[in-house]
């Protein structure tokens, strides 16, 4: 294992990280303030209380994994993209690494960062509602998972893409409906059972109501079933990685 | 060092961009591929050093295998590519760090110091890659593929685009590397280029290596050159007076055409013009060229081409 190569690719994505700072903390704070502003206080006081859980609190977990998910997404997508794109990644061709490593290296910083993001959405929400954690190992550990599982799926389309389009255009077309449709804002219980039914097939639904059962101590499903979904999620974008890496396709010529 | 056997890439378009490369370099050797654009020069590099994968073939590098054994194969390569490719905002420092840790190796800032002041960059250490100059840029592709202490080193192209003074520089420094015992591999346009710094020159054309020739050999053809002279009344046949001087009437036109060795002591030229004078033959104009690529190329590989 060539431990400082993955130290070098972790250490030089995290110093991009810091150097964009400011505007990749003021999306999450923002968009999650909004939220706050039009579902929490807006709509969420004329709601009723779900799973006797205040509207207000109900949907921080959902809102906590909205800006993971898409942070991962995006970090990870673009870390691999961009040396692609400019042409640096000759370096991490023409260096004696292997696959995993590149993969611990370019994961490990995105899924570092959108950790951090996350803690900050949880501060912010906690300025909106004073939060109790049911759960906090779980959570952290969900989090944890969500990061990794959404990172490596990142990669994988920062490793398709050919151009920016597509960089942008997939998480816009997967993973936004998938979000919407997760149970972030709404138990999957209120919908008519076909939508049930579908919503089973949406991974986004198993993290959100494991994370919901790990600060309110309910959920959708049972805990196990959230966790063994995130498993199957991460184990397919692993083999997906793995298989790409074989054949070398979307990679070398 | 390096040991290519029966090579060949076919890109996925089925463009065939090798076919069937041989070629041996021995250990401190410095070694220049010459070839028009779209040779293949690029493309041969990159299977070596790790960027595209060979449709058949094998490649060795210090004996290892470049896909078997591809850690040791590649710890041994340095690699500075045609292109500029640099992450714009990194610092020339961080990005040094960071190829270097690739090769798994912690930093080591004496030697970083080095080979900053070698390619005068070491003012520059600071600044974010994205503001240096074209000619910088490149530099510090060099520098970043010394910094993990390559045994051998690739250059693609490495005078494009580059000055006068850098581009001695650049021949310097090769030169020293030389001296260190690093085998070194170019790619050029220019055959001059090739003559100032090669041990060995391989020329390749669409695909194909047509010949691996010594230096000296090379530049030996290259030294030929020709005299064209236009007479005010072009001759019909060669008169005697003129048979001994190793010359050609040129039946269409009737000039003179004369061969010579450019860098020999006597070229004969001022013989040739005091006998053509004496005889009251009056030139009207002359004109010299030197061999180019091309003439030695099909002069020396005949009917192959
Ligand atoms: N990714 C690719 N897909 C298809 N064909 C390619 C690809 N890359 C290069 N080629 C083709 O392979 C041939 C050799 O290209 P290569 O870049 O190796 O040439 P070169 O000798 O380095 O030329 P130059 O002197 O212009 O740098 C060219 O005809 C080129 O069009
Ligand atoms: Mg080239």
């Amino acid at each position: 294992m060539n431990y400082q190569a993955v130290k070098s690719i972790y250490v030089s994505e995290m110093m991009r990280a810091i150097r964009t700072i400011t505007q990749s903390l003021i999306s999450p704070v923002l968009s999650t303030s909004l939220y706050f502003v039009v579902f929490g206080t807006a709509i969420g006081s004329r709601m009723d209380a779900i799973d006797g859980v205040e509207y207000g609190l109900f949907i921080v977990p959902g809102l906590i994994m909205l800006s993971v998910l898409a942070q991962s997404i995006s970090n990870a997508s673009f870390g691999i993209y961009f040396p692609k794109f400019i042409g640096s990644i000759y370096e991490i061709h023409t260096a004696p690494i292997s696959a995993i490593e590149i993969l611990i290296g370019y994961v490990g910083a995105a899924a570092s960062k959108s950790m951090f993001i996350g803690i900050v959405t949880l501060i912010t929400a906690n300025l909106f509602v004073p939060l109790h954690i049911e759960h906090p190992i779980a959570m952290f550990s969900f989090l944890i998972l969500t990061c990794v599982g959404f990172s490596l799926f990142g990669f994988i389309i920062g490793l398709w893409a050919k151009n920016f389009e597509q960089l942008s255009l997939i998480p816009l077309l997967v993973i936004t409906p998938l979000v919407f449709l997760g149970g972030s804002f709404y138990s999957i219980s209120m919908l008519p059972p076909f939508w049930q039914n579908v919503s089973f097939f949406n991974p986004v639904v198993y993290l959100v109501s494991g994370f919901r059962w790990s600060f309110f101590g309910v959920g959708d499903m049972p805990i196990s079933t959230s966790l063994i979904a995130i498993a199957i999620f991460i184990g397919i974008c692993a083999a997906i990685i793995t298989w790409t890496f074989r054949t070398g396709y979307k990679i070398k010529e | 060092m390096l040991k290519i056997s029966n090579l060949t890439k076919s890109y996925d378009n089925g463009f065939t961009a090798l076919k069937n490369i041989d070629l041996e370099v021995e250990s401190g050797e410095i070694f220049a591929l010459l070839g028009p654009n779209g040779a293949g020069k690029t493309t041969l590099i990159s299977i070596i050093c790790g960027m595209v994968n060979p449709t058949s073939g094998s490649v060795k590098v210090g004996g290892y295998d470049i896909l078997s054994d591809y850690r040791k194969a590649r710890s041994l390569i340095g690699l500075v590519p045609q292109e500029i490719t640099l992450e714009p905002f990194l610092t020339v420092v961080n990005s040094l760090k960071f190829s270097r840790g690739l090769f798994g190796k912690k930093p080591d800032l004496k030697l970083m110091e080095d080979i900053l002041k070698k390619l005068s960059l070491w003012d520059k250490r600071n600044d974010k890659t994205v503001t240096l100059s074209g000619g910088m840029k490149r530099r510090l592709l060099i520098a970043k593929a010394l910094y993990h202490e390559p045994r051998i080193l690739f250059l693609d192209e490495p005078t494009a685009g580059v000055d006068v003074e850098l581009r001695k520089d650049m021949w310097d420094l090769v030169a020293q590397l030389k001296a260190d015992g690093v085998t070194i591999i170019l790619t050029t346009h220019y055959i001059e280029e090739a003559e100032a710094i090669a041990d060995r020159v391989g020329i390749i054309r669409d695909g194909e290596l047509l010949m691996v020739e010594n230096k000296a050999t090379l530049v030996e053809r290259l030294g030929k050159r020709q005299l064209t002279v236009q007479l005010v009344d072009p001759l019909k046949k060669l008169p005697d007076y003129l048979q001994a001087l190793d010359l050609v009437l040129e039946a269409k036109t009737g000039d003179l055409i004369y061969t010579y060795e450019a860098d020999g002591k006597r070229t004969g030229i001022a013989n040739l013009f005091s006998t053509l004078s004496d005889n009251g033959i009056i030139i009207r104009d002359v004109q010299t060229s030197q061999s180019s690529l091309e003439d030695i190329m099909i002069d020396m590989l005949g009917d192959k081409i």
